[in-house]
């Protein structure tokens, strides 16, 4: 390994070392595709960062792939509906990996206004492993335009070898997540328990 | 020159005397709303609903809005009064009233510039008979809205072209939207719950055990 700050002296001097896990995350993190897919008033907000004004391809997001094969990046913008959530999920599990998951808005990330409805997902990450959540209802394009720059920032800093590799260089780690079926009353199961694992809550009073 | 539409009452005995055998019923609505409505039979629903549609002075060409109402089971108490040997007695006595489904229709017409006329279908309970008359075939703008009563309420619409679930998905057995409608147990938590929400937390977060 290189030491940081001879890699800097060396910057200074015009030389560029890096090193291959660097190179690799740079190149994957400048380059995301999401999905374009959006289900709710979110969406526009999306199509909104996407436009001239906002301006995502200053990011590297500006090819919104059509199909799930071509996305890195699926952005869910919108509320969830229980009878929309196994579209999601089969749109994610036919994505290839890598793949990143942006929950965008109230609803995508807990169900929002419609938390207490009996027709609403309360939040994607019951069904899919969400990476980074933006609350907002909806959330303004600076506040996606944030979300994606955090994203970079995640990619940026993953290591390709040890026991904290991401998990599309996992052989054991699951890439596809079961799709849930339409229920007589709900969905079944309405939640994915081996993925969602919210902290036990105990009542103050 | 939009003609005045005729008050409901006129509109009833209009629509008596044109289709004889059909009865309606003036259903009052109280205050802020005051809108009373025209409720007709199923069995007469799609007759009365020509004859409001293709009527020269009425015209109602445009069904904007179906919507249902669930009115469910309820008692009702009537106290009487007597005096039995020199002493007022009072009773009090329980009548059961059995619950029933109602479909709501907003007419306007378009042409003559008038409207709203809204008109009800009552069904007959709750439970095994809840057939009204599809008003797909008189206004095809009611196909969809008609669909969503169905999902929603369980009402039946004979005649409908195409009746099946709009909004939840094929297979689902409930009707959200009546009163007695049960919703999966699945609360989560909630940073200030209160009133329904409040007794849901209570029930599925248990209060911490009191400290000795």
């Amino acid at each position: 390994m290189i030491d940081e700050g001879l890699k800097n002296e060396l910057a200074k001097q015009g030389v560029v070392a890096t090193s291959l896990q660097e190179l690799y995350n740079w190149g994957r993190s400048n380059s995301v595709w999401p999905l374009s897919f959006g289900l709710a008033c979110c969406a526009i907000e999306m199509i909104a960062a996407s436009m001239s004004r906002w301006d995502i391809s200053r990011f590297g997001s500006e090819v919104f792939r059509p199909s799930p094969r071509q996305a890195d990046l699926m952005i869910v913008a919108g509320t969830v509906t229980k009878k929309m959530a196994p579209q999601v999920v089969r749109l994610y599990n036919q994505m290839p990996e890598p793949k990143y998951v942006i929950a965008m808005g109230a609803c995508a990330i807990s169900g929002g206004p419609f938390k207490q409805g009996y027709n609403v997902l309360k939040g994607i990450d019951r069904l899919l492993p969400v990476d980074i959540h933006i609350p907002g209802c909806p959330p303004r394009p600076e506040a996606l335009l944030h979300a994606l720059i955090a994203l970079q920032e995640k990619i940026a800093g993953e290591k390709l070898t040890g026991p904290n590799r991401p998990r599309h260089l996992r052989a054991d780690a699951p890439s596809e997540f079961p799709v849930p079926e339409f229920g007589p009353h709900d969905l079944v199961p309405p939640k994915n328990d081996a993925l969602w694992k919210p902290i036990p809550f105990v009542r103050a009073g | 020159m939009a003609m005045p539409l005729p008050v409901l009452e006129e509109l009833k005995s209009l629509l008596e005397a044109a289709l004889p055998g059909v009865r309606t019923e003036l259903v009052p609505n109280g205050p802020v709303p005051a809108q009373a409505s025209l409720r007709v039979a199923p069995t007469d629903a799609d007759a009365a609903a020509r004859f409001l549609r293709d009527d020269p002075r009425l015209r109602l060409d445009t069904c904007s809005n179906v919507t249902g109402i669930d009115w469910p089971d309820r008692e009702e108490k009537t106290t009487s009064k007597a005096i039995v040997d020199g002493v007022e007695k009072e009773t009090v006595e329980i009548r059961r009233v059995p619950g029933y489904l109602e479909v709501v229709y907003h007419l306007y017409s378009v042409s003559l510039k008038h409207g709203p006329v809204i008109l009800r279908q009552r069904t007959a309970n709750r439970g095994d008979d809840c057939t009204v008359a599809s008003l797909t075939p008189v206004w095809r703008g009611c196909e969809f809205q008609e669909r969503e009563v169905y999902d929603l309420f369980g009402v039946r619409f004979a005649g409908h072209p195409d009746l099946r679930r709009i909004l939840m998905w094929e297979g689902f057995l409930d009707h959200p939207m009546r009163r007695d409608y049960v919703a999966p147990d699945d609360h989560e938590y909630e940073p200030t719950p209160h009133d329904e929400v409040l007794a849901l937390a209570k029930a599925h977060y248990p209060a911490p055990e009191a400290k000795p």
